[in-house]
């Protein structure tokens, strides 16, 4: 280390004088170590090293030429072809590489030059006091009265009042704009398009199904009747109301009392909607009888009324209560009789 | 020679390389004539010919664990009414015979010829009746030229997605289950999955997915397979994981480096 960076680093004038304030000063506070021993690099000791390193520098701004005018080139020679993606992605890809290269390189060379080439003695700086000196804080608040002098500011009590009250209510069409955040979504969480005698139809043509259509092994992916054909909030209902129908032999079906009738023979109807999260729970293993939802895993038993037997969700998947009409056509009996879906605030409210 | 003789000549070390010698030219060259008989052989799909000749075959590859009348046992199931369709699939894809049994049979080197693999679904159709195998109609290229990708897209999505992926690149199930990737795979044997739901795979039948709908998923599938993703490097096609890992062990290992060097000394 130099002199002058050493003097510079020990300086100490009557600016830098702390208080301590409310901190606690541990009497046995670790020591500043003070600076480390200044390792001479091997360009300050040879000619050689200070040359080599020198023609890298070059060499890596020569690249970042080189690499922008191949991002000239690219824009010409792979040119966006109309209906072609993959021309698209050739154009963007290799414009966008020479141009990242060119400015990569550009600041490499920079930071290896100032690292081999440019002084590295080490110098420390301290910190300036906050507090301005007395005379520069007069100085301020002679500024400030005579600004208030000028603009008239504490004497016309007309300007200065609108102003406050312009102030208080320009934010006000900034909270305003909240209220999109409503209106409280009220009951519609807690009830979907199934109603009685809504027939189970497919997604997403909304064709009927019939229960002999349905056979063992099955997997219907089960929209309500007249979804397909809503012209608003389609999704958001879609989102309540999805359902997977799956047939599987009646025996093995584990049936409480009070849901007996909900299944036709072996038929069953539950809300595609994880109690977890509210992705689709669609993965239906045939020979398992288990369905899986692919987002964290959670594992339903549909033989035994889709309780969770895996994974983060707390509750069953609710049960569409099913029926089949006069023409064979499944139907719902009712809509679920639990909110579908994940957990809200309210869920168990009214319930 | 006398007898003393003969007896050295057997023990000498030469004779047993002799024997397997010959024993190796006599059943190979058996089974070089005997397949050439069955090369030979010319079947129509529904003779009675065929029949028997897939029931030999059956007995002989099949029988142990799915019974000598393809009843079922504790190791295989019953195939009486699965239909040629099934025995297509599994037997064309190398599922059948299993080689192992654990969570999933797994696809692998095809076992028989296509004519052995017709006799034998001929002879498990004979059985009962079941799925067919699907007509060109339905898998031919030039129907699959004609198929509606956009729409298969769209089934593909609601049906089959979320176990298959939304490109067919796969998926993992539970317990070691995994839904195959779908590229590279025959038409036919797409088709055939479809109707017949194999292993933990559901059904989905004509009146859930028509055959004009399953023909559309396979346009959709063979049209995903033509056409590179434009975004370049698929990952795998396996979405924010592949995609996540890659970045945050490749991108944020390359700044973790790039700022290591910018705070290192110069030597």
């Amino acid at each position: 280390m130099s002199d002058k960076s050493k003097s510079l680093a020990k300086a100490e004038d009557a600016e830098h004088d702390y208080s301590a304030g409310l901190a606690v000063i541990a009497p046995d506070a670790v020591k500043d170590p003070g600076m480390e021993p200044h390792r001479v690099r091997m360009t300050d000791k040879s000619e050689a090293h200070e040359k080599r390193a020198a023609r890298q520098v070059a060499a890596l701004f020569l690249f970042s030429i080189v690499s922008s005018a191949f991002a000239l080139y690219a824009y010409f020679a792979f040119p966006i072809v109309e209906g072609s993606n993959a021309s698209v992605r050739d154009n963007t890809l290799l414009l966008g590489l020479g141009a990242a290269f060119g400015m990569l390189a550009i600041g490499i060379g920079a930071v290896h030059w100032a690292k081999t080439l440019m002084p590295d003695a080490e110098v420390s700086e301290a910190r300036h006091q906050t507090r301005g000196s007395e005379e520069t804080r007069a100085r301020a608040i002679e500024i400030i009265d005579l600004a208030n002098k000028e603009s008239g500011f504490s004497r016309r009590k007309l300007i200065r009042r609108s102003l406050y009250g312009a102030l208080a209510f320009f934010p006000l069409p900034g909270i305003l704009v909240f209220a999109d955040l409503g209106p409280n979504p009220g009951d519609s969480l807690k009830h979907t398009m199934w109603k009685k005698g809504t027939r189970l139809t497919r997604d997403p043509d909304g064709k009927p199904i019939k229960a002999s259509d349905v056979t063992i092994g099955s997997v219907f992916h089960v929209i309500p009747e007249g979804l397909a054909e809503l012209e608003h909030h389609k999704l958001e209902e879609k989102a309540k109301a999805a359902v997977l129908l799956v047939r599987v032999d009646p025996s093995i079906l584990k049936e409480s009392e009070e849901r007996k009738d909900w299944s036709y023979d072996g038929i069953v109807a539950y809300s595609k909607i994880c109690t977890h999260v509210g992705c689709p729970v669609a993965l239906y293993e045939q020979q398992t009888h288990h369905l899986l939802c692919p987002c964290h895993q959670s594992t339903f038993d549909l033989t035994d009324a889709c309780k969770v037997i895996f994974g983060p969700a707390s509750r069953p998947l609710p049960q569409l209560p099913i029926a089949v009409d006069a023409e064979g056509y499944l139907v719902a009996q009712d809509d679920f009789n639990e909110p579908v879906g994940p957990s809200f605030w309210e869920r168990s409210v009214n319930e | 020679m006398t007898k003393q003789k003969l007896n050295n000549a057997r023990r000498s070390p030469f004779a047993a390389i002799l024997v397997i010698l010959a024993g190796l030219l006599i059943s190979g060259g058996g089974y070089a004539v005997a397949s050439d008989a069955i090369d030979t052989t010319s079947v129509s799909a529904t003779s009675q010919e065929t029949v028997d000749a897939g029931k030999k075959l059956f007995l002989a590859n099949c029988a142990s664990c799915h019974g000598s009348n393809a009843e079922g046992g504790n190791m295989g199931p019953s195939l009486i009414g699965v239909g040629a369709a099934s025995v297509d699939f599994q037997v064309g894809t190398g599922r059948m015979p299993a080689q192992a049994s654990g969570p999933q049979v797994m696809k692998k080197p095809v076992q028989f010829t296509e004519e052995q693999t017709a006799q034998l679904a001929a002879y498990v159709a004979s059985l009962s009746p079941g799925p067919s195998i699907p007509s060109e109609e339905w898998v031919g290229e030039a129907a699959l030229a004609s198929g509606d990708t956009s729409k298969g897209g769209e089934l593909f999505r609601i049906n089959c997605a979320m176990c298959h992926n939304a490109v067919g690149a796969g998926g993992a199930l539970t317990d070691g289950k995994f839904a195959p990737r779908l590229e590279g795979v025959e038409a036919k044997h797409i088709y055939e999955a479809m109707v017949i739901g194999p292993q933990n795979m559901p059904v989905f039948n004509d009146s859930n997915l028509t055959p004009e709908d399953k023909r559309d998923i396979i346009s959709y599938l063979k049209y995903v397979e033509a056409n590179p993703s434009a975004g370049g490097e698929e990952l795998g096609g396996l979405g924010p994981v592949a995609e996540g890992l890659f970045v945050w062990i490749f991108v944020l290992g390359g700044i973790v480096v790039i700022t290591i060097w910018l705070g290192a000394k110069s030597n």
